[in-house]
C-alpha cells in the first residue's frame, strides 16, 4: 500500500513516510499481553512549504503518527526519511540533530507552557539548550520571533497566565519557530481556541508559510479548518490512511465510507429550521 | 405560553485579588420556555459560564451576584438557601460540564454514579432505585446499557462518558438542563451523536435547555433561540434562524464569516486569509463606557465609544444591542 503525494512531485519530498508500523503492547488484569496497533502501515510524504492535513475521529493514531514523526516514539516498523535521512531509528545522540527542525505544537497552551516562566523564558530556553547562543543574541532572537507572531515587545515580561488564549497559541508558535524548523507538527493545535481566534491563529500559520516556507503537518479533526490551511488531506481510521488526495477531490468524491462520515459530521450553519429524528 | 425560567438585568462580579470588582455579566436578561433549546454564544471571557454558574448557585466563592432576580416556579434562584438549591439542582435544574473525564468519579461503576444523583433526590427502596438507573440508561445508551452501566469511566469512550454525564442530568427528570460546552472535547462525528441525543430527550422528556457553547456551527438545526453574549452582555437574540440566517450585530456576524466552510460557496478560495477578528475580547482593555465590541468593530461609528448602546428590536423576537440600528 503506497500512496504518493501529487503535489511537487519533481521536488525531494521533506518527509517521506513508508509502511510506518507503531505497535503498543499492554497487559490486561489477567496478565496476559494485549496488542494494540495504533499505525498499520502508514505512507505518506509531505514536498517543502506545503500541508499535509491528517484527519479522523479520536483514537484513529493521529497523535501517535505525530509522536513518532517528531522521535518522541519509536516506531515499532517502517521507515521515515526526513531530508532524505532515515530517521525511525536513530541512536538518541542523532535524534538530537533532528529534533530541531522537526517541532510540535500541542493543543493547549495553557498546560503546554511553563506557568512559572516569563515569555522570554519560554521563548530562551531552545536557544539556551543549543548552546551556540550568547545572551545578547538570544535576546536579540526573542525579540524578533514575538514579532513575528503578532506580539508585542511589552508581552516578554508576563507570565502565560497574564496572556489570552490566542496570545498563548502565538508565544507556543514563537517557541516552535526558534530554532528555525523544517517541519511544524500542529496538534490539534486551533481546536482549543475560540473560533474567531481560530481564524487569526490559522492565519498567523499561512503567512508564516509564505513568508518562510514552513511544511506543516496539520493534524485536526476539523475538517473544516483542515480543507482550508491544507494542498492534501489523509483520513485516517484505526491506525490506517484510508483515504488520501488533494483537497478538492477529498471535499467532491470521498471515496471510503470514513471520508464521507467526516464530511457529513462538520457542522455547518444552515438556515434548515430544527429537525428531529427520532 | 410563560417562560420557565426568567432571568432579569443579572449582574454577577467577581472580586479581583487586589480588590476589585470586575464586572463579568452586566445586565442579562431572557425567559426560557419550556421544552425549549436556548442556544448562548460566546467566546472565553464573555460570562457564558458564569451565567451558568449564577443560575443554579454554583458560582466560584469570589463571584458577587450583584443584582437582577432570577424567577423558576415561583422562587427567586438567587436569593434561595442553599437547603432549597439543593433540592432544585440536580431535581428540577440540572448541569452538564464540558469535560467528561473529570466529571466522574475514576474508581467507581458508571451506574452507581447515576444511581447515587437518583438516591440523592429519592426515598424509594433499593429495587426502585436500581429499577429507575436502568431505565435512565436506556434513554440515552440504546444498546448494551447494562454493560456500560458496570464499566469504569476509563473503560468508556470520550462519546459513551458524556452519556452518562446525561444520564445523571436526566436521572431525576428536571425541566431544565444547563449544558456548559458539552461537546468541546469531542471529535465532529461524536458530537453530532451527542446533539441528537439531546434532542431526542428534549422530545421524549420536554425538557428545556441551556446550550452553551463557542460555535456556532453547532447551534445550527439544534437550538430554538440564540443568545449572542459578548464581554457580558447581550450583543443579539432571537429565533435561531434569524440569528444565524441573517445576524445583524457586527460582532455575530464578523464571526460567521471567520470560520472556514467545506461547502463550496462561489469566490471562496482556500489558503487565502480568513477574515478574522482583530484582537482578543479583552476584559480589562475594554472601554468603561461605550460598546464593548467598538475596539474590534469594523463599522463602529463615533457614538460606539462614548456610550452604549440599548437592545434594538429589529422584529418582534430578534433583538441588537447595536447603534446601527437606532433611529
Amino acid at each position: 500500500m503506497k500512496v504518493e503525494a501529487t503535489i511537487g512531485k519533481n521536488m525531494q519530498p521533506l518527509l517521506r513516510v513508508e509502511n510506518l508500523v507503531k505497535r503498543y503492547s499492554k497487559r490486561s488484569l489477567a496478565g496476559t499481553p494485549e496488542e494494540f496497533l495504533a499505525l498499520d502501515r502508514v505512507s505518506f510524504t509531505i514536498s517543502p512549504g506545503t500541508t499535509l492535513a491528517v484527519v479522523g475521529e479520536s483514537g484513529s493514531g493521529k497523535s501517535t503518527l505525530a509522536a513518532c514523526l517528531a522521535c518522541l516514539e519509536s516506531p515499532t516498523g517502517g521507515s521515515i526519511w526526513f531530508e532524505g535521512r532515515e530517521i525511525a531509528n536513530l541512536e538518541e545522540r542523532a535524534r538530537r540533530q533532528i529534533r530541531p527542525q522537526v517541532q510540535l505544537i500541542f493543543q493547549d497552551p495553557a498546560s503546554s507552557l511553563n506557568p512559572r516562566w516569563s515569555v522570554m523564558d519560554v521563548l530562551a530556553e531552545p536557544l539556551i539548550l543549543q548552546r551556540k547562543f550568547s545572551g545578547a543574541e538570544i535576546d536579540m532572537r526573542g525579540a524578533s520571533l514575538l514579532e513575528r507572531v503578532g506580539l508585542s515587545p511589552e508581552t516578554l515580561k508576563r507570565l502565560p497566565i497574564e496572556l489570552s488564549g490566542g496570545q498563548r497559541q502565538r508565544l507556543a508558535i514563537a517557541r516552535a519557530l526558534a530554532l528555525e524548523p523544517k517541519l511544524l507538527i500542529l496538534d490539534e493545535a486551533l481546536s482549543a481556541l475560540d473560533c474567531s481566534i481560530q481564524a487569526q491563529i490559522a492565519n498567523l500559520l499561512m503567512e508564516l508559510q509564505s513568508s518562510l516556507g514552513m511544511t506543516y503537518l496539520f493534524i485536526t479533526h476539523d475538517l473544516a479548518m483542515a480543507a482550508h490551511l491544507a494542498d492534501e488531506i489523509a483520513v485516517m481510521d484505526h491506525g490506517r490512511i484510508v483515504e488520501q488526495g488533494p483537497v478538492q477531490k477529498i471535499l467532491k468524491q470521498p471515496e471510503q465510507e470514513t471520508t464521507r462520515q467526516l464530511l457529513a459530521a462538520v457542522p455547518r450553519i444552515t438556515l434548515s429550521p430544527p429537525s428531529l429524528e427520532q | 405560553m410563560t417562560a420557565i425560567l426568567e432571568i432579569r438585568d443579572l449582574h454577577v462580579s467577581y472580586r479581583s485579588s487586589g480588590g476589585g470588582l470586575c464586572p463579568a455579566l452586566t445586565g442579562v436578561s431572557f425567559g426560557l420556555m419550556p421544552g425549549e433549546i436556548m442556544g448562548v454564544l460566546g467566546e472565553s471571557g464573555s460570562g457564558k459560564s458564569t451565567l451558568a454558574g449564577s443560575l443554579v448557585g454554583l458560582l466560584p466563592s469570589n463571584a458577587r451576584i450583584t443584582g437582577g432576580n432570577v424567577q423558576f416556579e415561583g422562587k427567586d434562584l438567587l436569593r434561595a438557601k442553599p437547603d432549597e438549591l439543593r433540592q432544585i439542582r440536580g431535581r428540577r435544574i440540572s448541569l452538564i460540564y464540558q469535560e467528561p473525564s473529570l466529571a466522574l468519579h475514576p474508581t467507581m461503576r458508571v451506574g452507581e454514579q447515576v444511581r447515587q444523583v437518583v438516591a440523592a433526590h429519592s426515598s424509594s427502596g433499593k429495587s426502585a432505585l436500581n429499577e429507575q438507573t436502568r431505565q435512565v440508561f436506556a434513554q440515552v445508551f440504546s444498546e448494551e446499557a447494562d454493560r456500560i452501566s458496570r464499566s469504569y469511566p476509563h473503560q468508556l469512550s470520550g462519546g459513551q462518558r458524556q452519556r452518562v454525564l446525561i444520564a445523571q442530568a436526566i436521572a431525576c427528570c428536571p425541566s431544565i438542563v444547563i449544558a456548559d460546552e458539552p461537546t468541546a472535547s469531542l471529535d465532529p462525528t461524536t458530537q453530532t451523536e451527542i446533539l441528537g441525543v439531546f434532542r431526542k430527550l428534549r422530545e421524549k422528556l420536554d425538557l428545556a435547555m441551556i446550550f452553551i457553547t463557542h460555535n456556532p456551527a453547532l447551534l445550527s438545526g439544534f437550538a430554538d433561540r440564540v443568545l449572542v453574549l459578548y464581554a457580558g452582555k447581550v450583543a443579539e437574540s432571537g429565533p435561531a434562524e434569524t440569528v444565524l440566517g441573517s445576524p445583524g450585530h457586527p460582532y455575530t456576524k464578523a464571526l460567521f464569516h471567520s470560520i472556514p466552510t467545506v461547502s463550496e460557496k462561489s469566490g471562496y478560495r482556500r489558503k487565502t486569509k480568513l477574515p478574522a477578528i482583530l484582537g482578543d475580547s479583552a476584559h480589562s482593555s475594554s472601554p468603561l463606557r461605550g460598546c464593548p465590541f467598538e475596539p474590534r468593530c469594523t463599522e463602529r461609528m463615533d457614538i460606539c465609544r462614548g456610550s452604549e448602546p440599548a437592545p434594538v428590536n429589529l422584529s418582534a423576537s430578534h433583538t441588537v444591542s447595536c447603534f446601527k440600528y437606532e433611529s
